[in-house]
Order: C-alpha cells, then sequence, then structure tokens
C-alpha cells in the first residue's frame, strides 16, 4: 500500500519535471539527477540515504563550510601548496572539483556570516571580504580581527562559531590533559588552582569587526572545558553549543580507583549547551555518564565517585562514550532530509586513540534529535564505516577520519575526512 | 636375478649411507641450536615477554598496539632513530620524559612523554628490550644495568 502511493508520488515529481514545473529552481533539479556511488562510498548509512565520494586526497581537512553560492572551502591542517584553505565547485553529480586556494596558514576553524568568510589558525582569527557574487575578494589580504591566543601544541586548534549580533566565539583549548603538575605523569597531582585556566579552557567571545583582538579585548564566554573542537550556533534557539573532548588516562595515571574498562568508556565526551558565565569544570571535575554526574577528578583527591567540589557544576546535555574526540557539530537546518532530522544536531566523531588496550572506537557521525534547543530523543550513530576495517585496534588502521561537518546549499550533508582528504556528500534518496 | 639382488644391495647401502649422513647433519644442527640458544637469548625472550606487560600497562595508550602512535600527538616507534639509535637517550627519554616536538617522517608529535622514572631498572630495560625486537625493530636488548647507569647519571 504504502510502496504503491509512493510510486505514484515519484511518478507525479517525474510527470511535474517533465514538464518543467521545478525548472525555475536549480537546486531542486540539481538534487534529483544526484546518484550516491554504487557502494555508498563504504559508509552505512540509514535506509534512504546514499553518499557520494565528492573528492579526495584534498589535504589534511579538518573544518568546511559552504559559501552562500554552494562552493566548498576546507581548512587544511597544514598548508599544502602554500595553500590553508581550499576551495571546492560541485558539479551536477555531486563530485566536486578543486578551483582555487589561498591563505598561506593550517587551521581548523572556517566558517561564512555576512558577507565575510572567517578562518582560523591555532593563533590567530582572519576575515575575508566577500563580493556581490560571493566570492573571496582578496584572499591574501584578509583582516586579522583575532591574534596572539595562547597555542603550546597541545589542543592548540581554535574552533569558532558566529552569532547573529555581531560576535565570533573562539575556543582556546588547554594545553594539558588533567592540569598536573607534570603532565600525564602517573599520579602526578593538579595544580591548585590551575594555572591554565587564565588563557585556556574555555571559549573567548569577540567582535567580528574589530582588528587585532586579543584577551583584553575578549569576553571570557564560558571556563573548565578542556578541549572544544566541534562548535556551533543554533539559530533556533539563539544559543551557543560545543563538543567537549574529556580527559585521557584515568587508569595509566590512577590504577588504584580505575581499569582498563573505565578507562576506555570514562570520562564522557560532552554535548554542551554553553550559556555565558558557565563552568564546565575542567580540570578538577569529569562528567561519568554511568553515574551520571560530575564527578572529581583524581588529580583533586577524587577516586571515581566523590563529588566534592563538583556539585552544581554545569552539566552537559549528554555525555557521549570516552575518546571518541568530537571534531565537528552542526545544526541541520536543509529539508533533503526527513523532518526528523530538521533542528537536529549531527556530530563528527573523529575516533579514539584513548582505549587502549581495548579496540579503538568512534569514527564515525552521530545524530541527535533536538527540539527547541535540547535532545528530544536517543542518539544514533548515522555515518558508519569511515576506518574501511573492521576492528580498530589502533588509530592509524582508519582509512579515514570524519573531522569537520557543513550543510550542502541543497541541504545534504557534507563530512570531511582527516587521513586521505576525502569529503563526502550525504544525500536522501528515500531508496 | 644376481645382478638385480646386487642393484637392491647398492641401492640399500647407499640408503643407509644417506640417512646416517643426515642423522649426523641432524645432531650437528641440534648441536648448533643448542650453542645459539644461550643463556642471553632465552633471557632476551623472556625480557621481551615481560616487557609486553609493561607496554601494555603503560605505554600502549598512547603508542598504540602497533606502535604507530598517533598522527600529530604521540609519534610512533616503528624503525626511528629514537628507537633503534643510542641507547643512553633512548633510556633517558623514559626516564625524564620529553615535553618538546619532535618531527619524524615530516610529521610534527606534540603531546608530551611523561616521565617514568616510576619504574623499575627492569621494568625499563624489559619494556625497551620489546619495542627494540618489536613492531619491525631489531636491536640489541637493554640491561636493567644500563638503566641503572643513566638513572643515577640524571640524579
Amino acid at each position: 500500500m504504502k510502496a504503491s502511493w509512493l510510486r505514484s508520488l515519484i511518478l507525479f515529481v517525474a510527470f511535474c519535471f517533465s514538464i518543467g514545473v521545478f525548472a525555475s529552481d536549480t537546486t531542486k533539479v540539481v538534487k534529483q539527477t544526484l546518484q550516491p556511488d554504487a557502494d555508498n562510498a563504504g559508509l552505512t548509512l540509514p535506509t534512504g540515504f546514499g553518499a557520494i565520494v565528492m573528492i579526495d586526497s584534498v589535504g589534511r581537512n579538518r573544518h568546511i563550510a559552504v559559501n552562500p553560492n554552494g562552493d566548498i572551502y576546507i581548512k587544511l591542517e597544514r598548508v599544502r601548496n602554500g595553500k590553508g584553505i581550499v576551495v571546492l565547485r560541485e558539479n551536477t553529480n555531486g563530485k566536486a572539483n578543486e578551483v582555487t586556494g589561498f591563505g598561506n596558514y593550517g587551521g581548523t576553524g572556517i566558517a561564512f556570516k555576512n558577507g565575510y568568510l572567517y578562518a582560523s589558525s591555532d593563533n590567530d582569527v582572519y576575515r575575508y571580504k566577500l563580493n556581490d557574487r560571493n566570492e573571496v575578494i582578496d584572499g591574501e589580504k584578509p583582516e586579522r580581527i583575532i591574534t596572539g591566543l595562547i597555542n603550546r601544541r597541545q589542543h592548540e586548534s581554535k574552533s569558532i562559531a558566529l552569532d547573529n549580533a555581531g560576535n565570533i566565539y573562539v575556543n582556546i583549548g588547554a594545553f594539558s590533559n588533567s592540569c598536573q603538575m607534570q603532565d600525564r605523569a602517573k599520579g602526578s597531582m593538579g595544580m591548585e588552582p590551575c594555572p591554565i585556566l587564565d588563557s585556556a579552557a574555555g571559549i573567548w567571545q569577540f567582535k567580528v569587526d574589530k582588528l587585532d583582538q586579543s584577551y583584553a579585548e575578549g569576553v571570557r564566554y564560558c571556563t573548565g572545558t578542556r578541549n572544544i573542537v566541534g562548535l556551533d550556533w543554533n539559530n533556533d534557539v539563539n544559543q551557543l553549543y560545543a563538543m567537549q573532548h574529556g580527559r585521557d588516562d584515568l587508569y595509566r595515571m590512577f590504577p588504584q580507583y580505575f581499569d582498563s574498562a573505565d578507562n576506555a568508556e570514562l570520562p564522557a565526551e560532552e554535548f554542551l549547551l554553553i550559556k555565558k558565565g558557565a563552568n564546565f569544570g575542567w580540570p578538577y571535575c569529569y562528567f561519568d555518564q554511568r553515574q551520571d554526574k560530575k564527578v572529581l577528578a583524581p588529580e583533586y583527591g577524587g577516586d571515581g565517585k566523590q563529588v566534592g567540589r563538583c556539585e552544581g557544576m554545569d552539566r552537559p546535555l549528554i555525555g557521549f562514550p570516552g575518546h571518541w574526540a568530537p571534531n565537528g557539530l552542526l545544526f541541520y537546518t536543509g529539508t533533503m532530509f526527513p523532518e526528523k532530522y530538521r533542528h537536529g544536531a549531527f556530530i563528527a566523531f573523529h575516533g579514539s586513540w584513548n582505549r587502549a588496550p581495548l579496540r579503538q572506537a568512534g569514527y564515525n557521525v552521530v545524530f541527535v534529535p533536538m527540539k527547541d534547543g535540547k535532545p528530544s530523543g536517543q542518539w544514533e550513530v548515522f555515518a558508519d564505516g569511515f576506518a574501511g576495517v573492521e576492528t580498530i585496534k589502533s588509530t592509524r588502521d582508519a582509512k579515514h577520519r570524519p573531522c569537520g561537518l557543513a550543510q550542502g546549499k541543497d541541504g545534504s550533508l557534507l563530512i570531511s575526512d582527516s587521513v586521505k582528504g576525502t569529503v563526502y556528500k550525504i544525500i536522501y534518496t528515500g531508496k | 636375478m644376481e645382478m638385480k639382488r646386487g642393484c637392491i644391495t647398492i641401492v640399500l647401502m647407499l640408503a643407509t649411507a644417506f640417512v646416517m649422513a643426515q642423522t649426523k647433519t641432524a645432531q650437528k644442527k641440534t648441536v648448533q641450536t643448542k650453542t645459539t640458544t644461550s643463556s642471553s637469548a632465552s633471557g632476551q625472550k623472556a625480557a621481551i615477554e615481560r616487557g609486553q606487560k609493561v607496554y601494555v600497562t603503560y605505554c600502549m595508550s598512547c603508542h598504540q598496539a602497533d606502535g604507530g602512535g598517533v598522527p600529530k600527538m604521540n609519534p610512533p616507534l616503528i624503525k626511528t632513530k629514537w628507537v633503534l639509535g643510542d641507547k643512553k637517550e633512548l633510556i633517558s627519554v623514559v626516564l625524564k620524559g620529553m615535553t618538546d616536538p619532535i618531527e619524524i617522517e615530516d610529521e610534527e608529535y606534540h603531546n608530551p612523554m611523561p616521565t617514568h622514572a616510576h619504574l623499575s631498572d627492569q621494568e625499563i630495560a624489559d619494556v625497551l628490550t620489546y619495542i627494540r625486537n618489536n613492531f619491525g625493530n631489531k636491536a640489541s636488548a637493554v640491561t636493567p644495568t644500563e638503566v641503572k647507569n643513566v638513572r643515577a647519571k640524571l640524579k
């Protein structure tokens, strides 16, 4: 019954095309010509979705953004042929060509907002003015709007998100695992207070249109976040959201309280709704998703159960399994995907390394249904199989690792891979 | 008939000679094997086995099951000068740790290596012997005395 109804609908749509009903809307025409790759690019997806490899071997892809004109901009972790930003143009079949590049610096953040392209190095944030065709006017002469952010080669990427009130949010990760006196050394206790919190482990808010802002000009928007790579502004509720990478090595450093199975699952990777002034507790606290609460870190006297000073710390919306490394966050606002996905969050997990000796996990894209800015159902793995192997014992086993997310102009989901430089396009076909 | 018997005899004799020669070679081989299976070789095998346990507990979370490390963060232990080169330097890295980024084959690794001075001389010798003879590496063993000497100099 359902099938015949669907068939009638398809026939009707096909008829509309044949008489040119949609001819004025080029986006929809393009959408109809898309065919997924034969093997869905090696990915497993929910029924009705398909995957296309738009391009591979771009570089060390980090975040990805779509220009209002449809072009795809990729921020590379390090420059390739002198270029740290690569521009792709999509063909009608969903495949893409590299058309240009610019920006002589590596980094992570990239975003479009109100006639500008924003991109970050590991120290600075730049912006590039677009012309009336949404093209970058001069790729070699951006305005440096933020500079001098701390970069001590650990959690150094500076992800960005923009609101609708002329502000830009920049993550400054902690250059430490858990603020120990000796970073990552067995049994080393935490510094009290943690001096890193002065200039890192939080998100700072700056103005989009002022040059050379640094700490003095910025506003400390939240604190106690160890490292954030995926962050996005949710326009439905006008709030900032982010994915925090939880700390490593509970077992190796405190075997009296944890075993290797605890270490593989704890602590949670946290999905955060970030309100101004929030404190999520790093390094003093971490979120244990099994106990569903923030507990005291062993470096500060915790034993895996005590709460102590973590009482009242801001909580995550969801605690994901440990070490999955969420690097991309995107609120979906398109119409290509079914109703269920609209306003929901996609999260790209780069995949673990700190679960060893247990096998590694993550390396997938997760979907969280959302309503009014809050999770409205169980999260689920949306796209998997990036690693290309059944069992991932070591990080290097993974052939691809999801990193950045963007929404294509047609409402498809774009996923960047940091290993081979692949860009995937996920489309909904209903088949 | 006579000729046939003669042939059989010759074949038998040749066969016997062949078998005896083989047995001698085999005996010789056994002797040779015994010689190479000296106490140091069996000692090294035991050290590697013990070292593997130390590796799983203290090293694998960063350097991974395949010794390949994690891109950008934790360096690989596969055929690098750090692992196969000067043993004193290698021992010193384990004892002191290392905070500066290092570059291996055009890749920079940034995460700090913490001190592992809490491990005994024996444990450090074992784990270094293990990594120098695993992940495609082949290099001489590290002895507890060598660790002890480096540790004494660092104090």
